[in-house]
C-alpha cells in the first residue's frame, strides 16, 4: 500500500467509527429524554403532595412550587395531547398543526439566520479593518442587543408592509419575523466572526505579507478560513436565537401560521387545556435542537480535514 | 578575471528602536552594516535579544528600520517585497491545516494568480525537490515536525523567489530531524543557488551551514565578528572533522567575548 492508500484506509475507519459513535449519541439523547420525563413525573409527585401544614416551612412550601394537574399536567397527558384534535370543528391532530407551524417558523427563521450570517460577517470584516472602527462600534452592537424584541417587532412589521414596495416581489408578513430574528442573530456571528478573523496566526499573517498578499486575499485566503471554527459556535447560537426571534416576532407582530401564534392561542385558553400549550412548546424545542443539529452536521463536514488528532500511520 | 558575485542584500548603518519615546523603549539595533553576495549562505547568531530575528525582519521588509537603509537587489526592502524577491520560513511551519501539502505549496502561486494546471506542476516539482512526493495529498496534522518544516521551505521556494529568509526553521525539532533538516537544505541550496540568510541560536548549525557566521550581541544589537567558513562541501564526516570544531569554538570564542565585554 502507498502512503496515500494507507491514509485513505485510515479515514474511512475512523468514518465507520464516528456512526457507531453517533449511534451511542442516539442512545444517550434517549435515555436522557426518558430522565428527564421521570424527573417531571418526579417533581408533579412532590409538588402535589405539600400539603398546608407545609406552606410556611423552608425551601419546602416557601420556595419550591406547589403543583396540580393545571400547572403540571401528567406527561401522558401531554404525550396523548399530540394525537388529539385542538379544533371542534376538523380532526386535524395537535402534531399536525405544531409540524405546520414548526415549517412556516423555521422559514422564518431561515431566512432571519441567512440574513443574520451575512450582516454578521459584513460587520465582522468591518470591524477587522482598524481597531478604531471596532472600538467605536462595538458598543452600539450590544447596545442593539439590549433594545426590547416587543418593542421594536411590531414597527419592522409595519414597516416592512409599507416601504418594502420597491422590492420586485411581493412582500409578505413572516419576511419581516425574519427580520425581527436577523436582528437577534447577526450579534452573535459578529462578535464571533471578529475574534476568529483575528486568530488568525501571526506567523502565517507575516507570511501572507511577504507574498504581498492584498488585504482582499489575505482575508478570503487565511482570516476567513482560520474562523471557521469560531462562526460555527457563533451559528448553533445563532440557530437557537433565530428561533426565538421567530417565534417573538410572530407573537409581538401580530403574525399568523407559526409557532408564536399557536403558543399564543394555547396559553390564552391555557385553563381550558394546559397539555396544549406543553406540547407546543416541547414543538419549539424540537425545532431548536433539529436546526443546532443542522449546523453541528455542516460543522462536522467543514472541519473534517482539520481535526488535530494525529492519525495512527 | 570573474566578475565580483553580485550583492542580494545591503545594509547601512541600520538601527531599530521600538517604541522610541517611551517607558518601554528598547534599541533592537544599532549601527548594522553588512553586505550579503547573491548566492551565500549566512547565518545570523546570537543570544536572545540580539535582534538577529528583527534584522531578518528588516531584510524581509516586515518592520521597517528607525535609521539607516536596507536594500535588497539594489531596491528598497519594500519594493522587493512587493515584487516577491523574498521566501520565508519561521520556526513555526504557519501551514494552513485546513489546505493539504499540495494546496499549501500552492499558495503564493495562487496568490500570483497562476493557472491551476501551472500551480500543479510547480508543487509536484516542489514535492521532489523537499522529497515529500508520496504526501502529496496529506493534511498538515498528519505529518511530523520535520515533514511540516519541509513543506514550508517547499512553499517559500515555489515561487523561485531569489531570496531565502529563514528565521530557526528547525527550532523545534529534534537533533536527529534537524541534522537532516540541515543536510537536505544544503541540497537545496545547491540545486538552486539562492541566497539564504539563516537565523539560528545553535553554533554547530551555523557553522555546518553557512559560508558566514555573522555574531551579535545584545542592547542593543550589534555585529561583534563576522566569520568565514570554508569547510568545502559538506557530508555527514563534516561534522568530526577537526576543521568544524576549530570554527565552532571560534564562534563560541567571539559570542563569549562580548558576553565579558558587557
Amino acid at each position: 500500500m502507498t502512503r496515500d492508500e494507507v491514509a485513505r484506509t485510515v479515514r474511512a475507519l475512523k468514518r465507520r467509527e464516528a456512526v457507531t459513535k453517533g449511534g451511542r449519541r442516539v442512545v444517550v439523547l434517549l435515555v436522557f429524554l426518558v430522565l428527564l420525563a421521570l424527573a417531571y413525573t418526579g417533581y408533579k409527585a412532590f409538588g402535589e403532595s405539600i400539603d398546608d401544614a407545609q406552606t410556611g416551612w423552608p425551601v419546602i412550601g416557601m420556595v419550591l412550587p406547589r403543583t396540580n394537574d393545571l400547572t403540571m399536567p401528567p406527561m401522558s397527558d401531554i404525550v396523548a395531547e399530540f394525537a388529539k384534535p385542538p379544533q371542534r370543528n376538523s380532526d386535524k391532530p395537535l402534531a399536525m398543526f405544531i409540524l405546520e407551524a414548526s415549517l412556516f417558523t423555521l422559514r422564518e427563521a431561515a431566512l432571519g439566520f441567512v440574513f443574520g450570517v451575512i450582516l454578521g460577517l459584513g460587520i465582522a470584516i468591518l470591524l477587522l479593518r482598524s481597531t478604531w472602527i471596532e472600538r467605536g462600534v462595538t458598543p452600539y452592537l450590544v447596545a442593539s442587543q439590549t433594545v426590547p424584541l416587543v418593542a421594536i417587532a411590531p414597527i419592522i412589521v409595519i414597516w416592512g408592509s409599507t416601504s418594502m414596495g420597491w422590492l420586485p416581489f411581493e412582500w409578505t408578513k413572516w419576511m419581516s419575523v425574519s427580520l425581527i430574528a436577523t436582528f437577534l442573530t447577526f450579534f452573535p456571528v459578529a462578535m464571533n466572526g471578529i475574534k476568529g478573523l483575528q486568530s488568525a496566526d501571526p506567523a502565517a499573517m507575516e507570511l501572507m505579507r511577504s507574498y504581498a498578499a492584498t488585504r482582499r486575499q489575505t482575508l478570503i485566503r487565511l482570516q476567513l478560513p482560520a474562523s471557521v471554527p469560531y462562526l460555527f459556535a457563533a451559528f448553533k447560537i445563532a440557530a437557537t436565537a433565530a428561533i426565538v426571534g421567530a417565534i417573538v416576532g410572530e407573537i409581538s407582530g401580530g403574525v399568523k401560521g407559526g409557532l408564536g401564534r399557536l403558543i399564543l392561542d394555547f396559553a390564552s385558553r391555557y385553563t381550558t387545556g394546559p397539555p396544549r400549550l406543553y406540547a407546543t412548546v416541547i414543538g419549539a424545542a424540537i425545532l431548536g435542537i433539529i436546526a443546532v443539529g443542522m449546523v453541528a452536521a455542516v460543522e462536522h463536514v467543514v472541519l473534517s480535514e482539520r481535526r488535530e488528532e494525529p492519525l495512527a500511520l | 578575471m570573474t566578475d565580483a558575485p553580485r550583492c542580494a542584500v545591503a545594509i547601512t548603518d541600520v538601527s531599530k528602536v521600538f517604541n522610541p519615546g517611551r517607558a518601554n523603549e528598547v534599541h533592537a539595533l544599532d549601527a548594522i552594516s553588512l553586505r550579503i553576495d547573491e548566492g551565500a549562505f549566512v547565518s545570523l547568531i546570537g543570544p536572545s535579544g540580539c535582534g538577529k530575528s528583527t534584522l531578518l525582519r528588516l531584510i524581509g521588509a516586515l518592520t521597517h528600520p528607525t535609521g539607516g537603509g536596507v536594500r535588497v537587489n539594489d531596491k528598497s526592502a519594500d519594493q522587493a517585497r512587493l515584487d516577491r524577491d523574498y521566501g520565508m520560513a519561521f520556526q513555526t511551519s504557519g501551514l494552513f491545516k485546513w489546505r493539504s501539502v499540495t494546496e499549501n505549496i500552492e499558495l503564493p502561486l495562487q496568490l500570483m494568480g497562476w493557472s491551476k494546471a501551472a500551480r500543479r506542476e510547480r508543487a509536484v516539482e516542489m514535492l521532489e525537490l523537499v522529497k515529500l512526493e508520496e504526501f502529496a495529498n496529506h493534511y498538515p496534522r498528519e505529518m511530523s515536525g520535520g515533514m511540516r518544516q519541509r513543506v514550508a521551505i517547499a512553499r517559500a521556494l515555489s515561487f523561485r523567489p531569489s531570496l531565502l529568509l529563514m528565521d530557526e526553521p528547525f527550532g523545534a525539532l529534534d537533533e536527529m530531524s534537524r541534522e537532516h533538516m540541515q543536510t537536505e537544505l544544503l541540497e537545496i541550496w545547491k540545486k538552486t543557488g539562492k541566497t539564504i540568510v539563516f537565523v539560528t541560536h545553535s553554533i554547530p548549525e551555523a557553522v555546518f551551514l553557512s559560508q558566514r557566521v555573522i555574531v551579535m550581541s545584545p542592547r542593543p544589537g550589534r555585529i561583534t565578528a563576522d566569520i568565514n567558513v570554508d569547510l568545502g562541501e559538506r557530508v555527514f564526516e563534516t561534522r568530526e572533522a577537526p576543521a568544524f570544531f576549530e570554527k565552532i569554538t571560534e564562534v563560541r570564542e567571539a559570542l563569549r567575548s562580548e558576553e565579558g565585554s558587557a
